[in-house]
């Protein structure tokens, strides 16, 4: 006999809350990452990366800065989910609640900054 | 038992360090090292976008010995982060889980990502020649 209810059984969500997404979406990333990773390795190879002017050539055209953009998202989305577990490992109570927050205000912020970044650069200066 | 004095992961100290565990621990140092690294490929993107000025300046500070220490430390954990997480993917499939599997691609990884993050390394143009 199990002592789970019905309605926990099916929605599968265990004793966090959360199930297996945070979990999986660390896996989707990772896949994202691996590949756009190799794109991006291969382009800071190909870039003279002193000249601010092959540099920005590269990032300005509308398949590199869409990569990149999409880059930092999922960047940022997978090191949140990372960290976040790294938190939860070690903290406890309400710091664990403040570390969490703090992570995600932060994750933000560079997502958001960085891309703003991209967009300047895509749109002309 | 209270839920404010549970015990908490993963006691790293108790355990004699192996190939297994230092791989395992090496994986969180480098991901939480390449979150702080977003960081900097923020601040250089921003440089970029900022203008010629501002992009010499990070340039300069870049290619300072002291942070190119740290880009250095940087491409290392993200080509053994990169390299370790397909090994953990591959795992999340089911396979290479035998103790000998697990040291040979554990032995791999480290090989693999010494080598490309040389090879990278001295790959990268800054300026100048070649
Ligand atoms: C380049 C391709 C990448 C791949 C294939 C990859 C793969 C993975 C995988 C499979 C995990 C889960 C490991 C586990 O369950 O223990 C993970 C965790 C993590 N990753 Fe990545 N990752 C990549 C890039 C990145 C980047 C760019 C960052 C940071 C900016 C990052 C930060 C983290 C962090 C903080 C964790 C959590 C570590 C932990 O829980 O111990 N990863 N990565």
């Amino acid at each position: 006999m199990s002592l789970r209810t019905p309605l926990g059984r099916v929605l599968g969500l265990g004793s966090s809350g959360g199930g297996t997404g945070h979990w999986w979406s660390q896996r989707v990333t990772a896949v994202a990452l691996a590949l756009l990773g190799i794109w991006f390795v291969f382009a800071l190879l190909s870039l003279d990366l002193s000249s601010r002017a092959d540099v920005s050539g590269w990032l300005s055209r509308p398949l590199n800065a869409v990569l990149m953009v999409i880059l930092l998202g999922v960047a940022a989305y997978h090191s949140l989910l990372g960290t976040e577990v790294v938190v939860e490992d070690y903290t406890r109570g309400s710091a664990r609640v403040l570390g969490r927050v703090a992570l995600q205000f932060a994750h933000v912020v560079v997502a958001g900054v960085g891309i703003f970044a991209v967009l300047k650069l895509a749109f002309g200066g | 038992m209270a839920a404010d004095n549970r015990p908490l992961s993963p006691h790293l100290q108790v355990y004699r360090p192996q190939i297994t565990s230092v791989l395992s621990i090496s994986h969180r140092i480098s991901g939480v090292f390449m979150a702080a690294g977003l960081c900097v490929l923020v601040y250089w993107l921003t440089a970029l976008a900022g203008g010629p000025g501002a992009y010499a300046d990070a340039v300069g500070l870049l290619g300072s010995w002291p942070v190119q220490i740290l880009l250095f430390a940087w491409v290392v954990a993200f080509f053994y982060h990169f390299l370790n997480g397909i090994r953990h993917l591959i795992w999340d499939t089911g396979h290479g889980f035998e103790i000998e599997q697990v040291n040979r691609s554990g032995k791999f990884v480290l090989i693999a990502a010494a080598v490309l993050a040389v090879l990278f390394w001295f790959g990268v143009r800054m300026g100048g020649g070649a």
